[in-house]
């Protein structure tokens, strides 16, 4: 899937609020085939950012691109056939079983006439398996842990067999194993299925770890952006989140490890943090 | 993990998995939310819930049944066997001209009605995810009454059809447009709605205040809502209203089911998320105001006929169709209790949809509260 990969790209791209702007002249680059983290302090733009890359949001200027058309003018069934979001924190109707939840996700594949094909139910069953929900398939959604109910969410999402898939903020609220569960979920859908994964994340170091490209903001505009380990230093990390922090290595993955320092507590080791 | 084409996971639990097909052959493990059925030739498939139609068919029959009773009762009471005859079109002809002329155009009010409270009901509460977001919550049905009771009062105007119409549709545009900053949203349209039916209520209860002791009587008449003395001219423009409305709402189903699970995750679906909502609220007012109007507002049944359908059906959201049966049945049921319960007493009809849908309100509301979710 790698070759054709869907390339998603914003141009001069301003967004807004009534009278706020909170991204002003922004370009970006998403790389085909990878998976994009995007990392940033709270109203860094992030999330609002994503939301215009999967037309959630109308620019007040500029334009998102899909493979070099412009967002506005695809129809809008054939934009959800190419590309998938995953709202923060959704909320699942009362009673309404996984494998409903999931078969929903079929809905840009499907006609009034054509609401189950066979495709839609293979699509779904195999969304199911990915995300290890298929023996709970006839479980009410709102029963299911917050892990269960996440991967449930993600299982409609991976349903709806687009190669691009925007996530924002997909492990909300999830203590850490399901954190990392969910985030392994999503590593494994870019390597085994090729998808190209954009996400919205708060943790820095599961972001450095899962990150193929990150992209850190603040105030609306991209900071750096590249691999995690090119770009993570102490003075981005003061420089984007206002933190004085170390870097170090992850004994398990080697990517960058962010330590905070905070008040309280002086760097064990011999030299004071450099500051930006 | 069993593979999903294999016919290895068979004792799936729920019996979702199925193996027999029309063709002898054995199927795919099915995850979807009903029994899948496919016709490939003509590509088309769906998925039915069997527990659904079941519910379908009981209201229906309830509705049925009710509608009979309904009709045999009267000063001239006339068996049940007859009934059924008389609306074939045979038995003799005192019968016939009785249930035409007299008994029919009431109980037709009372179904068409029902099922256009029902549905519109259920339009809305999908529409807005909010059980308690129904029209005779949100202002649609009390401004019908307050155009109503003015005509009434004020003593001008086309008549109580004419104006309960204009009443609910006036309404329903200021609530749409009141609730409109960029689009619409679910919960806006609830609050302003509330308010709105607030408004209409103060509004009506001061015309009423104001009117002479005839007008407020016979405005208070109209305002329980009653099925007494109808005629075909209510029913006829209902049933046209009905015969649009219905099939008009049967295709925003596909979207209303990507609706209920909020905005974005809606538009991310490819729904076109604020045409929907705007035509599931033209369907859904549409069917109240011509509903009010031949009718009268009979509440709660708009808000508890979809509520009553789901639970039935066992489906996370109310079904459309079962829930204009359950309000139909609801209604015609209520104006049999409402004939008898006293006896030589009648009482209008809409005393009885309040008195047995308050506590379905109460229920609602003490369900709502414990979910922590009201939309």
């Amino acid at each position: 899937m790698t070759n054709d990969a869907p390339l998603l790209r914003a141009e001069g791209l301003r967004l807004g609020y009534d009278g706020r702007t909170v991204v002003d002249g922004l370009d970006l680059e998403i790389p085909p085939g990878r998976v994009t983290v995007i990392v940033g302090a709270n109203a860094c733009g992030k999330s609002t950012l994503l939301r215009a890359m999967a037309r959630l949001l109308a620019p007040r200027g500029g334009s998102v691109l899909l493979d070099g058309q412009v967002l506005r003018s695809v129809p809008t069934r054939e934009l959800a056939r190419r590309l998938g979001i995953l709202p923060q924190a959704p909320v699942a109707p009362e009673g309404i079983t996984v494998a409903d939840l999931v078969g929903r996700g079929r809905s840009p594949h499907q006609t009034w006439w054509r609401q189950w094909s066979a495709r839609d139910e293979r699509a779904v069953s195999t969304a199911l398996e990915a995300t290890g929900m298929d023996e709970l398939a006839d479980r009410p959604v709102d029963e299911l842990s917050g892990g269960q109910r996440q991967r449930a969410w993600i299982a409609m999402a991976v349903a709806q067999e687009t190669p691009l898939l925007l996530l924002d903020e997909p492990t909300t609220y999830l203590d850490l194993a399901h954190q990392i569960d969910v985030l392994d979920l999503v590593a494994d859908l870019n390597r085994r299925e090729g998808r190209t994964v954009v996400m919205v994340l708060h943790d820095l170091n599961h972001a450095c770890r899962y990150a193929d490209h990150m992209v850190a903001m603040k105030g609306g505009r991209v900071v750096a952006e590249g691999e995690p380990s090119a770009i993570v230093t102490e003075e981005l990390v003061e420089d984007v989140f206002g933190l004085r922090c170390h870097v170090g290595s992850d004994p398990v993955s080697g990517t960058p490890l962010v330590i905070p320092i905070g008040r309280h507590h002086a760097p064990a080791t011999a030299d004071e943090p450099r500051r930006g | 993990m069993a593979t999903p084409d294999g016919p290895t996971r068979l004792a799936a639990p729920g019996g979702r998995s199925r193996l027999a097909s029309s063709d002898g052959r054995a199927r795919v493990a099915s995850f979807a939310a009903g029994v899948p059925f496919r016709l490939p030739r003509i590509a088309v498939s769906g998925v039915l819930r069997p527990r659904l139609l079941l519910v379908c068919a009981a209201l229906a029959a309830t509705a049925f049944l009710a509608f009979c009773q309904g009709v045999a009762m009267g000063d001239v009471h006339i068996p049940i066997p007859d009934v059924v005859r008389a609306l074939f079109g045979t038995g003799d002809g005192g019968t016939l001209l009785i249930v035409r002329e007299f008994r029919l155009p009431r109980a037709l009010t009372g179904l068409l009605a029902g099922f256009a409270f029902g549905l519109s009901g259920a339009l809305f509460q999908t529409m807005t995810r909010n059980p308690l977001a129904s029209p005779d919550m949100i202002g649609i049905t009390q401004g019908a009454g307050t155009a109503v009771v003015a005509g009434i009062v004020l003593g001008f105007g086309p008549g109580d059809q004419v104006l309960g119409m204009a009443g609910a549709l006036v309404t329903a545009l200021l609530v749409y447009a009141l609730a409109w900053r960029r689009g619409t949203t679910g919960y806006r349209i609830v609050l302003v709605g509330v308010g709105l039916a607030w408004m209409c209520t103060s509004l009506t209860d001061f015309l009423i205040a104001r009117g002479g002791r005839f007008e407020a009587q016979a405005a208070i008449g109209w305002l329980v809502g009653n099925l007494n003395g109808r005629a075909w001219s209510h029913v006829e423009p209902l049933a046209i209203a009905t015969a649009v409305l219905v099939p008009a709402a049967l295709p925003l189903g596909r979207w209303t089911r990507t609706l209920q699970l909020g905005d974005d995750v809606a538009r991310g679906l490819g729904t076109p998320v604020q045409y929907t909502r705007f035509a599931l609220m033209i369907v859904g007012v549409g069917l109240v105001a011509f509903g009010t109007a031949s009718a009268g507002p009979l509440v709660f049944v708009a808000l508890a006929a979809p509520q009553i359908a789901q639970r039935l059906a066992g489906t996370p959201w109310p079904p459309p169709i079962a829930s204009g049966l359950a309000g139909a049945a609801a209604v015609l049921s209520a104006d049999v209790v409402a004939r008898v319960i006293v006896p030589g007493t009648e009482l209008p009809v809409g005393v009885v949809t309040g008195a047995c849908g308050a506590p379905v309100l109460l229920w609602l509301l003490v369900r709502a509260n414990r979910a922590g979710s009201g939309g």
